[in-house]
């Protein structure tokens, strides 16, 4: 029995050795694996784009060959039928604004968190991690009622508002979990030159602290700039609406103008993606970061 | 510091008043507004438990509740064991590691509307990705979204679009690990295969705890993918609790009910979050 499963664990050893990490077989393998699922990302992206400067007809006939004649007439379509110039602007407002709130109010409130002593400290803190928890679907209904009668649905700051308080929660506990490992002297140090606590935020904590807060501006703009639940619910007027609003109508009004839902997707991507790119570290440390706290 | 108290109510104040009115407020005022049958304005009547005697006797937010979950399987299953066998992969590599890790992370970045949007080009009968495929392959085409497969069609998207996100938590945590085990482990003669389940994946159980939780709790606020793709249909076989929830809230006026079906999504993910974190505690090794 036992010479048994050592000759099974001894063949499965070879096995491996053989065909996996070790040998030049292996090695094939695992590129191979690794290239067909950066496909699935690539492929389909790229897909959209080549359709994006064909007309539809095009579309229809070839979708995998090169555009024959490549034309902008799909984003100029874009632009006028379906104004999405206008969408555009409206995303980056109402996520401009609520990235520049959250880290104005949430940065704040993290260095009081992170520096300060008092006795609600430790409640905040649990009342904070719970918030974690709370799903748009919990509060939507409450929020548009109180927009409703503040006057405010189908405005920018129906939107802003509500996506505000939404992010604080993971603004704070991030940017105060970055604080609280400064060391202690620094602040000492600040203090004995008359820095006072506004001063000793702006000039030491705020500059020290700047690799916390552009993680999380980048992950609030992203959850922002995508969120359609709320923007559906709250701002979904044409004059207001967001890119992601803009392109749920789309599907439904333009379904069967492929060139014109080309272009669209486009446009929504080509942005993030660009951003990605250049901010790409960040990014994946944020993912890590945001992940722990979770 | 002494006189520290104004300050401290300064920096606080604005934060927690923002995320006391339009968070803890609302989420509050939810779970009082399902007790009440109302469409929001005009008529609100106290009916005590009547949405829930409703929600347990209604067929399709049943069904919505079994697609949820049947979703959380595939999504765990799949996001976090794609990743993780990814994670493995580049971590075994030196070139081009970082040309993966680029190209599997981003499609995070794409908003749910854009994939949503993609997908049912995707899937599109006429002059779809996958058609097209079949008949340059000389297949006939294929109907994709029908009610046996719906579910199935937005469950792809979804696994697909966050695959990223776990494979960087898991990566991360992989390359954490410090290379005296693996030396270690490399005297006491264990290799390859066996170097991946007796040394790597016990020592980042802790990470892959969380991945699984995130997972589980994450598919509950699925709503982009499927409202764009499906709309929840055909015949609700793709309805989620999400998509359900505001067809009812905003849609049907009926936002009582809606406030029942959030409040449901809400008492469900915690659940889920609890007992995930209960049963993997055991496993917990650390280094």
């Amino acid at each position: 029995m036992y010479s048994h499963t050592e000759e099974r664990l001894t063949f499965w050893e070879k096995f491996q050795e053989r065909y996996f990490m070790n040998s030049k077989a292996g090695k094939i393998f695992v590129y191979v694996v690794l290239t067909l699922w950066s496909m699935t990302t690539i492929f389909p992206l790229a897909w959209v784009l080549l359709n994006s400067f064909k007309e539809s007809r095009e579309i229809i006939t070839g979708t995998f060959n090169v555009p024959s004649d490549p034309t902008m007439q799909n984003y100029i379509n874009a632009f006028e039928t379906v104004n999405i110039g206008k969408s555009y602007l409206n995303s980056f407002i109402i996520s401009g604004s609520v990235v520049l709130l959250v880290l104005f109010l949430g940065g704040l409130a993290a260095f009081a968190m992170a520096r300060m002593q008092f006795k609600l400290r430790g409640l905040l803190q649990a009342l904070l991690v719970a918030s974690l928890l709370i799903p748009a679907f919990a509060t939507i209904v409450p929020v548009y009622r109180m927009m409703i009668g503040m006057d405010l649905v189908n405005t920018y700051l129906a939107l802003i508002i509500p996506q505000t308080a939404g992010n604080l929660p993971f603004a704070i506990l991030v940017i105060s979990g970055y604080m609280a490992t400064i060391p202690k002297e620094l602040e000492e140090a600040a203090h004995m030159d008359g820095c006072g606590r506004f001063k000793m935020f702006t000039k030491v904590f705020l500059p020290i602290s700047l690799p916390s807060f552009s993680t999380v501006g980048i992950f609030v703009f992203l959850w922002s700039y995508n969120d359609l639940f709320s923007s559906l619910v709250l701002v979904s007027h044409e004059k207001v609406a967001p890119i992601v609003v803009l392109l749920s109508n789309v599907s439904s009004q333009y379904g069967t103008d492929y060139g014109l839902m080309t272009a669209a997707i486009a446009m929504t991507i080509i942005p993030v993606l660009i951003f990605y790119l250049f901010a790409q570290k960040t990014f994946e440390k944020g993912a890590t970061s945001g992940a722990v706290k979770g | 510091m002494k006189g520290d108290k104004l300050y401290i109510f300064l920096f606080l104040a604005p934060a927690f008043a923002v995320t006391g009115v339009f968070l803890y407020y609302p989420f509050v005022e939810n779970i009082l507004q399902s007790f009440y049958k109302t469409d929001g304005f005009f008529n609100s009547t106290f009916v005590g438990l009547e949405n829930y005697v409703r929600l347990l006797n209604d067929e399709i937010a049943r069904g919505a509740l079994f697609n949820s979950l049947e979703l959380m399987l595939y999504v765990t299953i799949f996001q976090v064991g794609i990743a993780l066998i990814l994670a493995i992969m580049v971590n075994s590599i030196t070139k081009g590691a970082g040309f993966f890790r680029t190209t599997f992370f981003f499609p995070i970045v794409i908003s749910g509307a854009a994939i949503g949007l993609l997908f049912t080009l995707i899937y599109n009968y006429r002059n779809g990705l996958l058609n097209e495929m079949l008949v340059n392959l000389g297949f006939e085409r294929v109907l994709w979204l029908t009610e046996q497969s719906s579910l199935y069609m937005v469950a792809i998207p979804t696994i697909w679009n966050y695959v990223g996100f776990y494979f960087v938590i898991l990566l991360t945590a992989i390359q954490k690990i410090p290379n005296d085990f693996y030396e270690a482990a490399q005297l006491e003669g264990i290799t390859g295969m066996q170097k991946m389940f007796k040394l790597t994946i016990p020592l980042i159980v802790s990470d892959l705890k969380t991945c699984i939780v995130l997972a589980i709790t994450g598919t509950l606020k699925i709503f982009e993918l499927v409202y764009i793709i499906t709309k929840g249909g055909p015949a609700n076989s793709s309805e989620v609790l999400g998509t359900y929830m505001y067809q009812k809230a905003f849609q049907d006026s009926a936002m009582g009910y809606g406030a029942t079906l959030a409040v449901l999504i809400v008492v469900l993910g915690l659940t889920l979050a609890f007992v995930t974190n209960k049963l993997l505690q055991k496993d917990e090794v650390t280094y």
